[in-house]
């Protein structure tokens, strides 16, 4: 069994209210899963926490190079919190190379735990750094602790029945332990992790499991550290039940509950691609909820098998990224067309063409948007981070049964892999949406293309007797949907998809201001950005700025009441991880205000005090 | 009740106009398609035909059923997702050597490959019609037309080979003027389960006019094409005098009495694709019929058991347990 020695109980223990720790390392080194168990204890612990992986597009990078480097950054806290952090407080770094890419993050003062059994000169020469950094003076400023966690690894699993390169591959959990033990962390969590998910390969588990445990009582006999320190649980979060998310788990539990709602089942046709396959993946593992999945032979087959499905009766899913979406634009013109509903996901990933497929970006909002041949408006929602990423793919279920009509959700890669607690919803709370399907002649004969309140048309299953009819990618004439060349119909049904999809916003809100309700300043923000933007607002307006901040879920329609709202402040900044893209909506929509677009496209999310310092320096003017 | 009422062709005539050009080949097929349709004893209701884009996708207009005119080359992916969503649909894919073997090759190839329950015709014409006459991925070297001025250097594909190679488990040929061939085959490609390929030579009156005279007109007919039947002796000509022999991999013309019999189920589909080559060699009949007819894992079937197999294992997925599960705790 596990041993874990209470030891350091009489080390002085700190508490602190949050901390930011990135474990870095090569690809091969096994820090995303070093970084999501640390992250899953946390959970368990009820800290609040956000998560940052940060890693190349490569899956094998060569060894200990830089562009190997593979980062996840992890922030826990005993109060709310928006963001993984901008700072590490302590950084882990396995290899020179991951040092040398991570360093220059470090808080000052900040605590670096280096692998020194990965630091020899040629260790050095292949992260391509001319001089040791141990040594060098990179490190000044920070406190160094030195171990060569190679070294420990190989003896504590001496007499293990694995291969010596195996054992080394159980470092991660090494260091996972250190990490435990520094900040006063069960390894309960983990252990039951590791017996699970090593459970036809024993050995594998017991060595990790050994690894795990050394390194936590490292922590003590080894007098690494002075302090240890505490995290205390989050008291300041809603009562209810949590589970730690990502955004693609996120996403697809929605889609599947989104259906439910509807009464539908969900058919996913989708096509691998970084960082949406994970979407794929999971709906893949829920077919006893009767969800169908198809991997496509292309994008194109994945959006085309979806309108199939939901032409059949089905709520048909495509998820991709930017790539993809660009591939799909036909394909989402027929679904426009024909008056299907429709979800596809676009988990943004910086572009364009191949891009940047590991890191994030938001620049696919106008393509979202506007990015089709002719008029074809496609009701465009967008989530603000992991556990958001549930409830706006309800969301996009719900307009897209009630209006007949696909609709784009946009996550990005920052919300995909990042993670957070998710405040599990109450069942009966949930909206409910039920699909009614015509099953017969109605009064007054069918017809294919009538419309409700709502401007939607009659939904028919093939196989509904008396209701044969066909439908395309032609014009379909008003009412009957026969084929039509008239132009008269032309200009008239381009004017009633249009409205039907402005109709939308009838059914959603006008977004709270959170702050004053008027001010100096209103930052107004969509998708990722929601965190940093929320952190920054909440300081600045702590040192008594007049700064509030506006959240934008559904990009298109826009919410009614915005032109109300923007007249009330003085200024409005627009922070994006693309070129100004919402700010140039916003200003052709509402000419009248005056809009500041702030953007930053480097793969990264914005950090809290860019925008603070962004904000600070709006408000001097 | 609908279910048991027996179909006419008339009941599969939708009210629409059929705009093909008049002579075009296409009239003949649709006419054989609703007849064969009226007589399978299935409600047109759960039919559904689905199609590309190009004249033979104008198709489900003119049939009485459930129908889906989709985008350019991709009428497999939805054809698919059709059968999918619901496997009880009897699903056609009506396609073009343009739709289906340019723009949608990636997509033909694959519903072939993942042998869907889908009966799929492929009108070849040679020649790209709806957009007035441009050489297509079947047309041969030389043709002059206005994309190919001096005349085309693009090597056609085969459609029998393509379909081969892509593992289709029923691959077929037949000619839109053969009313009574045409019939056959397409009542042994709706009894086949799994995905069939029934290639139709198809005359454009306007754009290619008589390309397959030489071999499909009903004066040289007999003569210049052999019918492969399985169980059947590969014999040909008007007089039914001559036959083929395969050795190894050639094939000979020999008198009638020495034929080989034609086997579609050989764990090869090697003998199908050497009769599918004979087309290049003008000495030798025109193979159409049966080439491959094999029983294989149906996708859709699969897809089902899966779904099905993981309700029976976990039970159906409840709201509740989507949400509650994995490690959680409470905030109070
Ligand atoms: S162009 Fe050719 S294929 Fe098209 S309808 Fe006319 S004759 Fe038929």
């Amino acid at each position: 069994m596990t041993q874990t020695r209470n030891l350091g109980a009489d080390l002085p223990s700190q508490q602190f209210e949050n901390v930011v720790i990135r474990f870095a390392g090569d690809s091969g080194d096994g820090m995303q899963i070093t970084g999501s168990q640390f992250t899953h204890t946390a959970a368990l612990l009820g800290n609040d926490l956000a998560t940052f992986p940060d890693f190349p597009a490569e899956i094998r990078a060569p060894a200990g190079t830089q562009p190997g480097v593979s980062g996840f950054q992890v922030r826990f806290s005993s109060s709310d919190i928006h963001t993984p952090g901008d700072r590490p407080d302590v950084l882990v770094a396995m290899n020179p190379a991951a040092l040398a890419v991570n360093i220059k993050d470090l808080a000052p003062g900040g605590i670096v735990i280096i692998n020194t059994g990965q630091f020899a000169e040629r260790d050095i020469a292949k992260a391509g750094l001319k001089s040791n950094p141990m040594t060098d003076g990179t490190l000044a400023g920070f406190r160094k602790i030195e171990i060569d966690i190679n070294d420990r690894v190989k003896r504590a699993l001496e007499g293990s029945p694995l291969s010596p390169k195996d054992i080394q591959r159980c470092k991660n959990f090494y260091t996972l332990g250190l990490m435990y033990w520094l900040y006063s962390r069960p390894l309960d969590a983990t252990v039951v992790w590791l017996k699970d998910k090593f459970s036809k390969k024993p050995e594998l588990a017991e060595a990790n499991i050994k690894a795990l445990t050394a390194g936590f009582n490292a922590g003590d006999i080894h007098e690494l550290f002075q302090n240890r320190y505490e995290v205390a649980a989050c008291t300041t979060m809603p009562p209810g039940t949590y589970r730690n998310i990502t955004g693609n788990e996120a996403a697809s539990i929605g889609l599947v509950a989104g259906a439910e709602l509807a009464g539908l089942k969900v058919f996913i046709g989708s096509y691998p691609i970084t960082p949406a396959s994970s979407i794929l993946e999971q709906l893949a593992s829920y077919k006893h909820y009767g969800v169908v999945s198809f991997q496509a032979e292309d994008e194109i087959a994945a959006i085309c098998s979806a309108i199939g499905a939901s032409y059949t009766g089905y709520l048909g899913v495509t998820s991709t990224s930017g790539p993809g979406m660009a591939l799909k634009g036909e394909g989402m013109g027929l679904a426009v067309s024909l008056e299907l509903p429709l979800v596809i996901v676009d988990v943004q990933r910086g572009g364009p063409s191949t891009g940047l497929p590991t890191k994030t970006e938001q620049a696919d909002l106008l393509q979202a948007i506007f990015g089709r041949n002719s008029e074809a408006p496609i009701p465009v929602l967008a989530a603000a981070t992991p556990s958001d990423a549930f409830e706006c793919a309800v969301e996009a279920v719900r307009i897209a049964v009630q209006y007949m009509t696909p609709v784009i959700l946009l996550s990005d890669g920052y919300i995909a892999n990042g993670a957070e607690p998710w405040r599990l919803p109450e069942i009966d709370k949930l909206p409910r949406f039920a699909v009614k399907f015509l099953g017969e002649v109605p009064e007054g004969g069918y017809l294919p293309y009538a419309r409700d309140d709502k401007r939607a048309r009659p939904w028919v299953k093939p196989g509904t007797p008396g209701l044969e009819h066909r439908i395309g990618g032609l014009e379909k004439a008003h009412l009957t949907g026969h084929i039509s060349y008239d132009p008269e119909n032309h200009d008239f049904m381009v004017r009633m998809r249009a409205a039907k999809v402005a109709g939308v916003r009838d059914t959603i809100p006008t977004p709270p201001v959170v702050g004053d309700a008027q001010g100096d300043l209103l930052v107004v923000g969509w998708g990722s950005t929601y965190g940093s933007i929320a952190s920054a607002v909440e300081i600045t307006r702590a040192k008594g700025q007049r700064v509030s901040r506006l959240h934008l879920r559904h990009l298109w329609p826009l919410p009614a009441g915005l032109d109300e709202i923007f007249a009330r402040f003085k200024a409005i900044l627009i922070p994006e991880m693309n070129l100004g893209q919402l700010a140039r909506l916003l200003r052709s929509e509402y000419p009248r205000h005056d809009f500041i677009s702030y953007s930053k496209v480097q793969g990264q999310p914005f950090k809290t005090f860019e925008l603070t310092n962004k904000i600070e320096s709006i408000l001097e003017k | 009740m609908a279910e048991t009422q027996a179909l006419t062709k008339k009941d599969l005539k939708s009210d629409q106009d059929v705009r093909w050009c008049p002579g075009c080949g296409d009239y003949a097929i649709l006419n054989s398609a609703q007849g064969i349709l009226a007589g399978l004893g299935i409600p047109k209701h759960k039919m559904v035909f689905v199609s590309g884009i190009g004249c033979s996708s104008r198709f489900p207009y003119y049939m009485n059923t459930y129908g889906l005119h989709s985008i350019h080359g991709r009428a497999p992916a939805f054809a698919t997702g059709i059968k999918l969503a619901n496997p009880e649909l009897t699903v056609w894919l009506v396609t073009g050597d343009g739709d289906g073997l340019s723009i949608g090759g990636n997509h033909l190839a694959h519903i072939l490959r993942r042998n869907v329950d889908v009966k799929i015709l492929l009108f070849n014409n040679e020649i790209y019609g709806l957009t007035k006459g441009q050489y297509s991925p079947t047309s041969g070297i030389g043709l002059k037309t206005k994309t190919s001025p001096m005349g085309s250097v693009d090597r056609p594909f085969n459609p029998v080979s393509f379909a081969l190679g892509c593992g289709a488990t029923f691959v077929a040929r037949t000619i839109d003027t053969h009313q009574k061939h045409m019939e056959a085959t397409l009542l042994a490609a709706a009894a086949h389960k799994g995905s069939a390929l029934v290639e139709i030579y198809q005359n454009c009156v306007i754009f290619n006019d008589g390309v397959f005279d030489g071999v499909a007109e009903k004066s040289v007919r007999d003569d210049k094409t052999i019918d492969l039947q399985p169980g059947q002796p590969m014999v040909f000509g008007k007089a039914r005098d001559r036959g083929l022999r395969v050795e190894g991999f050639d094939v000979r013309v020999a008198p009638a009495e020495s034929a080989d019999t034609w086997r579609a189920d050989t764990p090869s589909a090697g003998p199908a694709f050497v009769m599918s080559q004979l087309d290049a060699d003008p000495t030798m009949p025109r193979p159409i019929g049966l080439f491959r007819r094999v029983a294989a894992p149906i996708f859709n079937e699969g897809v089902h058991a899966q779904v099905n197999a993981a309700i029976a294992k976990k039970g159906a997925g409840k709201l509740r347990d989507l949400f509650y599960t994995g490690d959680m705790w409470e905030v109070s």
